[in-house]
């Protein structure tokens, strides 16, 4: 899979959780939670949602490097 | 002769839209089930049964808007299961229905009560249920169709209204009737952050723990010492609560909040707390919440750190006694023992708390006693 399709797949579970999300005003390099009004329940239902979708573990002590939208479409790739 | 009445899910509740009922008369309910589904102005509540019987009659119809208290339907009261099957027999006569419908009829949600039979004797055929069905369907296909969208935006604009009004009801019925007194605790979390990052490092990610689950339970351990700041307050009177039911503030994405109860918080472990506070958020924002978890919150709990704000200075929801707030958990400078300095992880919990029914030292013993409870995570 490409970054072009991660970062699809990303959205959509960014979505499911805000459906408020407007893709043209994210901002791929700049704090997601900054941008979208993620809270801790929903931080984690997001990476449950990503981690089902692509197998990966993400162990907490990772979460400081899913700060932006490109940092988890890179760390997913 | 059991009434059924509509019940107040919560202090700002005055009337109920009785979206569905879940049984006919003849079913037989039992304690805690749900048997219909009524909106309110914050949500779709699944209502149950506070006894075991047979219902008799449904008075109110889908779609009614009733007041608090109205009779909605009638159960004969708990009986034994042969008795049960016989006074089913009578309020409603054995109608003759061959299995194909009545499992076609079960699968596709068709009411048997509603269908003409054609076959010998009245009996209701497969195809009786199959004409049912898809009459059914076309009359939902017509209502859909019929200005879809504009019906969806004035739905939602008329819930968040409602929804604004219901909770303007009960914090001006709180403000009003309620002396509060506020305070607040700045508690160490190294202990309970070290705790839990160990905790989840252990963990797949599907069963970590977030620390709002700790703050949840300590909060219910430490309440035990504390009737005082569990329970309701009513006819001049505190009801203190054995059980500790915390209501758990959430907040809707198209504004507004609800603050539905988990039951026997102090009963649970961190797992089955951590699921129900998971299952809880998912339904309220989906606005599916069940009666008791409407009505019978003993304290709230509300959780505002998530947006960094450093405290809370609670409000608290009717006729409950107390609510407990946490800020944000974050870095703070900490004067240790010794007078030396150190960067300690912080958060300031706070109590507001009914002064007819306790005084601030009450509430002082109890922060201090959560903030005790806190520092043994492991014990939590």
């Amino acid at each position: 899979m490409d970054k072009k399709q991660i970062r699809q797949q990303v959205l959509a579970e960014l979505k499911r959780i805000a459906p408020e999300v407007e893709e043209s005003e994210l901002d791929d390099a700049k704090l997601l939670r900054d941008q979208i009004d993620l809270d801790s329940m929903d931080w984690l239902n997001f990476l449950v949602a990503l981690h089902e979708r692509t197998g990966k573990e993400i162990p907490e002590s990772d979460y400081a490097k899913l700060a932006t939208l490109s940092q988890i479409v890179d760390y997913l790739a | 002769m059991i009434e059924f009445k509509l019940p107040s899910l919560g202090a700002d509740m005055e009337e109920g839209k009785l979206l569905e009922w879940k049984v006919k008369p003849g079913d037989a309910v039992k304690r805690g089930q749900v048997i219909a589904v009524v909106d309110t102005s914050k949500a779709a509540v699944e209502v149950e049964v506070w006894n075991d019987g047979v219902v008799s009659e449904l008075l109110t119809k889908p779609g009614e808007t009733v007041p608090v208290g109205t009779v909605m339907a009638r159960l004969n009261g708990a009986a034994a299961p042969a008795a049960a099957a016989a006074a089913a027999a009578v309020t409603a006569p054995r109608r003759r229905i061959s299995p194909a419908a009545r499992k076609h009829a079960e699968e596709h949600g068709v009411e048997l009560d509603r269908v003409q039979g054609t076959g010998p004797g009245g009996a209701v055929t497969l195809q009786d249920v199959e004409h049912a069905w898809a009459a059914k369907e076309e009359r939902k296909q017509a209502r859909k169709e019929e200005t879809k969208e504009e019906r969806k935006e004035e739905r939602k604009e008329d819930k968040g209204l409602e929804m604004r009004r219901a909770i303007a009801a009960a914090m001006s019925r709180s403000k009003r009737e309620i002396p509060h007194y506020y305070l607040s605790q700045t508690v160490p979390m190294l202990r309970a952050t070290e705790w839990l990052a160990a905790e989840n490092a252990k963990r797949p990610i599907t069963g970590r723990l977030l620390m709002a689950v700790l703050q949840l339970k300590a909060v219910a351990l430490a309440l035990g010492g504390f009737p005082d700041l569990n329970g309701f307050y009513r006819d001049a009177a505190h009801a203190p609560s054995a059980a500790v039911h915390a209501g758990v503030a959430i907040s809707l994405r198209q504004g507004g909040l609800v603050a539905p109860a988990i039951h026997d918080v102090a009963e649970l472990t961190l797992d089955e707390l951590m699921k129900a506070l998971a299952d809880l958020v998912r339904r309220a924002r989906a606005g599916s919440l069940r009666s008791s978890e409407m009505s019978d919150p003993t304290i709230t709990v509300t959780n505002l750190g998530e947006g960094g704000v450093e405290s809370v200075f609670p409000i608290i929801y009717p006729p409950q006694v107390a609510i407990v707030g946490f800020g944000t958990l974050a870095p703070r400078p900490w004067v240790t023992h010794d007078g030396g300095l150190q960067v300690m992880p912080t958060v300031v919990a706070s109590v507001g708390a009914d002064h007819r029914v306790s005084d601030g030292h009450r509430g002082a013993l109890f922060l201090a006693e959560l903030a005790r409870r806190l520092q043994e995570p492991e014990k939590l």
